[in-house]
């Protein structure tokens, strides 16, 4: 069986889904391959988060990109639900990230410094709060003997990423988008003025195609020519029985949900491909989710689940343009949900029209050449 | 509309919101909760839907009730003590300090 359609989109997770989306409401017919079940799956295992306050030190683009994405989510989000009735909980409330002892809070202070100094107090937004202002943010919360204080950005905020998941694919599905799920791509590569790709008994023939695979991609942006060096970062995360609420906006450490789960993540390994969870790793998180919040030495942990995150050399984004066949997009990052609402728009309508937009520029995979493959720290 | 089993154990007695139940040494607290007659032991945190033990054996989770006061205890799991109350877990559980 062979489908022809103008955009292919390989991968379906929350990069290739919005992406998908994005292209389909521009008018684009849309095939989009999802893979297997038991792929790695990042975005099925994601905290939830669309956080700013930590990204682009180094990287100026990545931080006014993401706040770019962050402050569409709104929008994404109502139109999301609107057109599916389904409520994905995006909040942006605000998002904390606690010190624990002066050590931390000092090193907090010079870190918002430099943030202020690279963008400026106004456009950054985070600040710090001392512990007496962090308690009136949360009253409902009782804080640890150790806190003293925390980042708070007003730019932050959370969603459910499962219920961005499903919306998307429900809004795929009236968009009239063909999804592809089962199994990956067998086969992939540039045909006359497109490509061709294998996907089991079906032959896909696209005018485009956006890799959107996670670390899957790097294989597949081979096909065309684009580099990919990609790392894998496992984070593990620990969910709790439904809790009342009290903490009414989220942080990276440690977030509630709207429903009252609370989630305490964001672990940072080495390990390779092994997404399995270990409980050295989840005892230290959630001692220091207890050195914050001591009450919560009272709640039952029901589940735990890690993700591999999906990192390049620098931690930001990849979205490149074959040169040598430029129908071939790639698009690959390790906060597929915070980036969700750029990539459904910005993104997802520079493809449609051939182009990466200039928002992007910075993006290119050209940037590692001199260091391809070398493993950051 | 429940019926004990014939059993051994030395009686006990727990208080079922508020209520005294005659139980017996190695009983649960679920148990104790469906001899009292409750038909619902809490309501659900989302939806705040009746439910009830079901499982019995620590699986299913409809049995969660607050304990000597700590919420959302398995029921099921919990052996009684002389003097537990026992009470309907209506939604979300509080944390405890």
């Amino acid at each position: 069986m062979v489908i022809s359609c103008d955009v292919l989109v390989i991968g379906g997770g929350a990069v290739g889904g919005a992406i998908a989306y994005g292209a389909a409401r521009h008018g684009a017919k849309v095939v989009l391959v999802d893979g297997a079940d038991t792929d790695l799956r990042a975005s099925r295992a994601n905290f939830g988060l669309v956080w700013v306050q930590s990204k682009g030190a180094s990287f100026p683009e990545y931080q006014r990109w993401t706040r770019l994405s962050a402050d569409l989510w709104a929008g994404f989000a109502s139109e999301l639900q609107q057109s599916t009735g389904l409520s994905l909980h995006h909040r942006q409330t605000g998002g904390l990230s606690f010190c624990l002892g002066d050590e931390e809070f000092d090193a907090k202070r010079q870190a918002l410094q430099r943030m202020h100094n690279l963008f400026g107090a106004g456009d950054y937004a985070c600040k710090l709060l001392s512990r007496a202002e962090l308690a009136d943010r949360i009253p409902k919360a009782r804080l640890g003997p150790r806190v003293t204080g925390a980042a708070w950005s007003p730019h932050d905020g959370d969603v459910d990423p499962l219920m961005l998941m499903r919306a998307l694919f429900e809004a795929l599905s009236m968009l009239g988008v063909t999804l592809l799920n089962g199994r990956p791509v067998d086969h992939f590569k540039p045909e006359g003025d497109g490509f061709v790709a294998q996907i089991g008994e079906r032959t896909v023939r696209a005018g485009k195609v956006v890799i959107a695979a996670g670390h899957g991609s790097t294989k597949l942006a081979a096909a065309v020519e684009i580099d990919a060096p990609l790392r894998a970062q496992r984070g593990q995360i620990l969910v709790s029985e439904r809790i009342a609420s009290f903490l009414p906006l989220p942080s990276d450490t440690i977030r509630q949900t709207q429903e009252g789960t609370v989630l305490i993540g964001s672990s940072q390994e080495n390990v390779g491909f092994d997404i399995g969870t270990t409980v050295s790793k989840t005892a230290l998180m959630a001692q220091r989710a207890v050195a914050v919040f001591p009450d919560l030495a009272s709640a039952t942990f029901v589940r735990a689940w890690a993700g591999l995150r999906i990192l390049t050399p620098d931690g930001a984004p990849i979205y490149a343009q074959s040169e040598r066949y430029p129908g071939a997009f790639l698009a690959v990052c390790h906060s597929g949900v915070s980036l969700a609402a750029a990539h459904a728009s910005i993104i997802a309508h520079g493809i449609v029209e051939g182009r990466l937009p200039e928002a992007v520029a910075a993006f290119g995979a050209a940037r590692f050449e001199k260091v391809s493959h070398v493993q950051a720290p | 509309m429940f019926r004990r089993l014939e059993g051994e154990g030395q009686p006990i007695t727990v208080f079922v919101q508020g209520r005294p139940v005659l139980v017996r040494e190695g009983d649960t607290a679920a148990t104790a909760a469906l001899l009292a007659g409750l038909a619902s032991v809490r309501s659900t945190p989302v939806s705040g839907r009746p439910r009830a033990p079901y499982c019995m054996m620590g699986v299913c989770f409809d049995c969660l009730m607050e304990i000597d006061g700590v919420g959302s205890r398995q029921a099921c799991l919990e052996t009684v003590r002389e003097g537990m109350r026992i009470e309907p877990q209506r939604g979300r559980r509080a944390l405890t300090p």
